[in-house]
């Protein structure tokens, strides 16, 4: 038993649910009782799709417990294909049915259905969400895709996208249009889209390109071994990775590599005005796939320091503590976002990049933050065109992680007035509409302050602040105050780190100011 | 309503009951409302990942303070031996009373996996209440879907929560149903001037106030779906007081008069106290029925509030009911809303989705109120719909809300004439 306030991964069905409302022509039966259908809003609220996804619960309830589940199954089953005319069907268990064991694959063979049933074996009380979209889409895969002659000219598939992806309509196109600029056609994308007679055509491209692990690994394995389809292993987000993925497309196919069209990315970093990103300390989590990615971008195409990396995906543990080896950290690895909430409040850096998780954590410590992971909210299913992957991908990531910061220049006016009563670090970057309050935190006047106490025990919000075994001394502790917020915390670390190993025990203004001398760079 | 043609109401329309997969929270959302109108209390579900991924979802957006609510996973060693996973709770709940000692009152809520594996919680409930008295009180409830409906999970908790309140003798006025702050404080303002004091809410807002219960105690629901609490309070002697329910103008005067013939108070008095908010619910309520005037509804079944809010919306501002759908049809409670809704509806109990999906296809009724998961597929087939959690997550009760109601089936309607002016006339 595991106490859990938030999960960053629904259980394995709803995995299942991501695959089945990507397609078109399958539908899934679930053997689940009322309440589970909650996960219909998930599509249609938080990612707005018009239709309510292809799934039929056979709902049922205390008093049929014990009585006949399986015929309700059977009699779903059937009504569903009479319903919904599918070309293949999925049927599985949620976690309550798991438990009553009436095997949904066995009562669907039974009751022969004129279609392919393809039975999923989710285990919930020990997997989650990215493994059952992994082992359904498989699944489908295994059943329906076939040795096929392979098309004349080069063609690959694309795979992974999933209903309620992160970004995945959009980077679909991107990569679509990539693989066009160097001649390669898409043969089929699944499960997005795709129909189960889609499926059937896999085995016609020359090889597949694997967008998100998480989704569609095992797939790309069995491809790979079944069909004799090799598949792509970089994930092209970022510029360096899609320079990666274009050469490694080159070695597959033999084609030569395109021109790069429409790529600004690396010249913003590189226009002198982006000087103030250097160095930035940035807080990264995510599922694998997209951290990593977040990890090389945030290091080696904008210039940012990596103090922290992680996910939440057991399964690509691996990648990602090889990954945070080479920013010389170690990995966190958790799905409990309470963990992730303390390790971000130690590190304070001044971005973090995460999912709604993260945006929740940041906004609770008053850290910028910028998404780039599932799970996500309504606001990251945007209307507009708005990829992660590929050149234009590289471009949205640049837009997207510098806007919550504070610019440049408005950076360097808050460090020399800091006081100005109305602009001031807390009022927010200025480019965010928010309105400019008055400063909150005026400080008092100077000779009440410096006056009396200050031994810092009986007055704590005038005098000295206890944090650990090292006191700030009352001007120490107002002089921090005038350092903007979005390096404070970095300030006030550092500070109480070079105390603590030169034997300090009480911060003064000069040991803030040596201090800061000794972490100079 | 003309004299010369009796009106017929709903009394005796034969209800279409139906089975098959139901599109429905189950009980434990009720959870998302019912731990910010008690302070003190923690709610901790004892179930799998899917009930902690519900929670989350009906929450909407996160609640960004702590939420007084989780989920005790069940993981596949708690399947296992019933005696490791009731070690394993005892444990949990030890952690979590040590890291919040603030809370007073402890849920255990039951979920369709801990009922199916027979978890006993109300054991549990004793055991754990035995070790952490006097500072905690552990209770338990069950909000599973095998045997609750969205608000139903309401209802098994405060019905849990009546067997442990104080005994009196005292003859008190108890008003039982969770309702947003401010409506409950104008309530109160209300009973006090028509002299109904002394008034005990259930539930309490902290766990010092819960209302002691006897003989004498009469009380009255504000929400239609505690049927269990209503049966549960008159086994501790309680008299129940029938009234229609505090929905719209007319339902919350309905509701204050049955509550004053109850106590024998005089009726001019209470005329009196009631004659402003009636005058100014009657014209905050005109205004947005000009909107809804002769527009068709469709209700699917969500949280019980169907046949009421059919009810106001029919009488007070000219909607057309098509078919009201609700989870559950409780005679009793709903005798005095059946016989205000005038004749017309299909009445529905229960669902088949498909079937009535079907159904509300054919009507093509003006408004169509369900859940999430139809909404934005309804509205991608032209009809307007009103989300239904949403008539249960906004001050809806009582008068200076009833316009706000109204408001709430008006704005789809009127969103739907602004974006397509075409449509409109």
């Amino acid at each position: 038993m595991k106490l859990t306030l938030w999960t960053y991964e629904g259980p394995p069905h709803v995995g299942a649910m991501r695959v089945a409302t990507a397609m078109k022509g399958l539908h899934y039966v679930l053997h689940a009782p009322q309440g589970d259908t909650y996960a219909d809003l998930l599509f249609t609220m938080i990612e707005r799709r018009n239709h309510r996804p292809p799934v039929t619960y056979t709902t049922f309830q205390a008093r049929d417990l014990g009585g006949d589940t399986a015929n309700l199954f059977k009699d779903a089953a059937r009504e569903a294909f009479v319903r919904f005319q599918p070309q293949a069907m999925i049927v599985g268990a949620s976690c309550t049915a798991e438990l009553i064991q009436d095997d949904p694959g066995g009562l669907a063979e039974a009751i022969g259905l004129p279609c392919p049933v393809i039975p999923l074996d989710l285990p919930s009380y020990s997997r989650k969400e990215n493994f059952g979209a992994d082992e359904t889409f498989f699944q489908i895969v295994k059943v329906l895709a076939k040795p096929l002659p392979r098309t004349e000219a080069v063609t690959c598939n694309l795979i992974g996208p999933t209903a309620l992806g992160f970004r995945h309509r959009d980077d679909v196109t991107e990569i679509t249009r990539l693989l066009a600029s160097m001649g390669v056609a898409v043969n089929v994308c699944a499960p997005l889209d795709a129909t189960p007679a889609d499926i059937a055509r896999m085995g016609a491209a020359h090889f597949n390109v694997l967008m998100y692990p998480e989704t569609a690994e095992t797939a790309a394995r069995h491809l790979e071994k079944s069909l004799g389809q090799p598949f792509t292993k970089v994930v092209p987000i970022g510029t360096h990775a899609t320079r990666d993925f274009l050469a490694e497309v080159a070695t597959l196919t033999g084609l030569p590599l395109p021109a790069e069209t429409g790529l600004r990315q690396p010249w913003y970093a590189a226009s002198v005005d982006s000087t103030y990103l250097t160095g930035k300390r940035v807080y990264i989590f995510g599922d694998g796939t997209h951290a990593i990615a977040a990890a090389r971008i945030a290091a080696k195409e904008i210039g940012f320091e990596v103090v922290g990396l992680g996910c939440y995906n057991r399964e690509q543990a691996r990648p990602v503590r090889a990954s945070a080896k080479t920013y010389g950290l170690e990995a966190l690895i958790t799905d409990d976002y309470l963990e992730v909430e303390a390790e971000i409040a130690r590190l304070q850096p001044e971005l973090i990049l995460g999912t709604q998780m993260e945006r929740h954590i940041a906004k609770r410590l008053g850290i910028p933050c910028a998404v780039i992971s599932a799970p996500v909210h309504v606001q990251d299913f945007p209307a507009r065109y708005s990829p992660q992957m590929g050149f234009e991908g590289a471009n949205v990531i640049f837009d997207t992680w510098v806007h919550p910061l504070v610019m440049g220049l408005e950076e360097h006016l808050l460090t020399m007035f800091r006081e100005d009563f109305e602009f001031h670090d807390a009022a927010g970057p200025s480019h965010h509409g928010a309105k400019a309050s008055a400063r909150p935190d005026v400080p008092a006047e100077t000779a009440e302050a410096s006056s009396g106490e200050t031994s810092g025990q009986k007055m704590p919000e005038d005098a000295a602040q206890v944090t650990g075994e090292v006191i700030w001394l009352a001007d120490a502790e107002r002089e921090l105050k005038k350092i903007p917020f979005f390096v404070r915390g970095k300030a006030k670390r550092n500070t109480e780190k070079f105390a603590a190993d030169k034997g300090v025990t009480a911060i003064s203004i000069d040991t803030l100011y040596e201090a800061k001398a000794h972490y100079a760079r | 309503m003309s004299l010369d043609t009796p009106f017929r109401s709903c009394t005796n329309t034969p209800v279409l009951k139906e089975r098959g997969q139901r599109e429905v929270f189950c009980g434990l959302t009720g959870i998302i409302w019912l731990h910010r109108k008690m302070q003190d209390a923690f709610f901790l579900v004892v179930g799998s990942r899917t009930c902690a991924h519900l929670l989350q979802a009906a929450a909407g957006v996160m609640i960004f303070a702590e939420p007084r609510f989780g989920t005790a996973i069940l993981e596949e060693k708690d399947l296992a031996g019933l005696a490791d996973a009731n070690a394993e709770l005892d444990r949990e709940v030890a952690r979590l009373l040590s890291r919040r000692p603030d809370i007073r009152q402890l849920f255990l809520v039951g979920s369709c996996p801990s009922e199916v594996i027979k978890l006993d919680l109300s054991r549990a409930a004793e055991r754990l209440d035995a070790r952490h008295a006097p500072n905690v009180r552990v209770l338990n409830f069950s909000g599973s879907g095998i045997e609750t409906t969205f608000t139903e999970g309401e209802d098994a908790c405060l019905a849990a929560m009546v067997p442990a309140l104080p005994a009196t003798d005292a003859a008190e006025l108890l008003v039982v149903g969770a309702l947003p702050d401010v409506v409950e404080d104008q309530m109160l303002a209300l009973l006090a001037a028509i002299g109904a004091g002394p008034v005990r809410t259930l539930p309490a807002r902290r766990s010092t106030d819960l209302p002691p219960v006897g003989a004498n105690t009469r009380f009255i629901l504000v929400q239609p779906f505690l049927g269990a609490t209503h049966a549960a309070l008159q086994v501790r002697g309680a008299k129940a007081i029938s009234a229609p329910f505090p929905f719209g103008e007319e339902g919350s005067t309905l509701w204050f008069h049955a509550v004053a013939e109850a106590l024998g108070l005089p009726r001019d008095r209470v005329d009196a106290v009631l004659a402003a908010p009636r005058a100014r619910a009657q014209k905050a309520v005109a205004a947005v029925a000009q909107t809804l005037r002769g527009k068709s509804i469709f209700f699917f079944p969500d949280s019980q509030l169907e046949i009421p809010l059919a009810r106001f919306l029919a009488r007070e501002c000219g909607m057309i009911p098509v078919e009201v759908g609700t989870p559950y049809l409780h005679r009793e409670l709903m005798a005095p809303e059946l016989a205000l809704l005038p004749e017309g509806p299909v009445l529905s109990e229960g669902q088949d989705v498909e079937l009535q999906l079907d159904r509300a296809r054919a009507a093509r009724p003006d408004l169509t109120v369900c859940g999430l998961g139809l909404a934005n597929p309804l509205e991608a087939e032209g009809l307007a719909t009103k989300w239904a959690i949403e008539l249960v997550f906004t001050p809806v009760h009582f008068y200076e809300q009833a316009a706000d109601l109204a408001g709430l089936f008006a704005r789809p309607l009127r969103r739907h004439a602004l974006l397509t002016p075409e449509a409109a006339e």
